[in-house]
């Protein structure tokens, strides 16, 4: 996904680090395919999103060469525009698909921007606007990662029912995260969690978005 | 055997035995499982130290155990455990990581590639970077 920003900025003391959301098995395939040059990390038991209060995917964090934080986890640059989607066709308007790669293309040169101008980039947020867009996790976001810990864990000794009990506890704790509940929903032949349960819970959201919108000029 | 799942760690646990939402383990063990000893001022894991509460010890320490779920309820810290108490997990607390987002010190981690060679965040230092998730879900 990184890689064509990644192959032009590398040289510019940048480096993309993907984490897959997944076990090891889930993500060979696309990995063997896109054949990424940046690290990508297998993240099977979603950690990242325990330390960095994630709750989607495709989110991303900006960090300097300090390791300090310049923009907090948000949307990686996808839209809600799939949800206007065909649901038999899986066919998306052009206007839709129009607004998918706005929204990508304005994210990808956003990180474009930074990488060329550091702190001076207008997509760089000073220590006090980052703060003040942290979003941070409660009492029981922290208890569903320990049960999404717990679960995926019984998932792979072998106790899937005990681990869909844990799932469930997790996902009632931390309703708004996709992450958990995407990984314990029943996928289809490739793998997807795109079936009718994802749908509706999409459709419960109402007005409210599955991907926060960007806070970010363009967008 | 019992299993302690502790961030990215797990630990199977000799010394352990779990009674209802009980989890003695030896201190050692302890101490291996989660950075947190024993020590005469308390519980104490790198600059902070934790006093077992006056008149209550016999809850956290019985001789060279102790419960690690009870210290871990005390520190406001998650605790779930499977139904027979063999696996367990000791989790991190929502002011923990709130105070490390905080700092806006991006927290670092160490995570497997696809060989199984552990990378971490902080191997990047002086460096811009992006980190991005993605799924196959």
């Amino acid at each position: 996904m990184w890689q064509s920003l990644f192959a032009d900025l590398k040289d510019r003391n940048f480096v993309v680090v993907a984490v897959a959301m997944d076990g090891p098995e889930a993500a060979r395939p696309w990995l063997e395919t896109a054949k990424p040059t940046y690290p990508c990390l297998i993240d099977r038991n979603h950690h990242l999103a325990d330390l960095y209060n994630m709750v989607n995917v495709p989110q991303a964090v900006w960090i300097d060469e300090k390791g300090r934080i310049v923009r907090p986890p948000e949307s990686a640059g996808a839209s809600d525009s799939f949800r206007g989607m065909n649901r038999v066709t899986k066919q998306m308007t052009s206007e839709q698909l129009a607004q998918r790669e706005r929204t990508k293309t304005t994210y990808a040169s956003a990180v474009r921007d930074w990488v060329m101008k550091g702190s001076a980039s207008e997509f760089a947020f000073d220590a006090e606007s980052a703060r003040a867009r942290l979003r941070l996790p409660d009492a029981e976001i922290a208890e569903a990662h320990a049960h999404f810990r717990l679960a995926q864990h019984l998932l792979r000794t072998g106790k899937s029912d005990e681990a869909v009990v844990h799932f469930a506890a997790a996902s009632r704790l931390h309703p708004d995260s996709w992450t958990i509940w995407r990984q314990a929903a029943k996928k289809d032949a490739t793998g997807l969690a795109t079936g009718p349960e994802f749908w509706a819970r999409v459709d419960a959201l109402g007005d409210r978005p599955y991907y926060r919108p960007i806070d970010m000029k363009g967008m | 055997m019992i299993t302690v799942l502790h961030e990215q760690s797990e630990m199977a646990c000799s010394t352990a035995h779990a009674d209802g939402e009980q989890l003695w383990i030896g201190a050692g063990e302890f101490e291996r499982a989660t950075g947190w000893s024993l020590k005469p001022q308390g519980f104490c894991r790198g600059d902070i130290c934790v006093p077992v509460p006056s008149g209550r010890a016999a809850e956290f320490v019985a001789g060279d155990a102790v419960d690690a779920a009870a210290f871990w309820r005390r520190m406001n810290n998650p605790v779930v455990h499977d139904s027979i108490g063999e696996v367990w997990v000791l989790g991190s607390s929502a002011a923990d990581r709130s105070t490390s987002l905080q700092s806006l010190e991006a927290p670092d981690f160490t995570l497997p590639d696809l060989a199984g060679v552990e990378r971490t965040l902080s191997e990047h230092r002086g460096k811009k970077v992006l980190l991005a998730t993605w799924a196959s879900w």
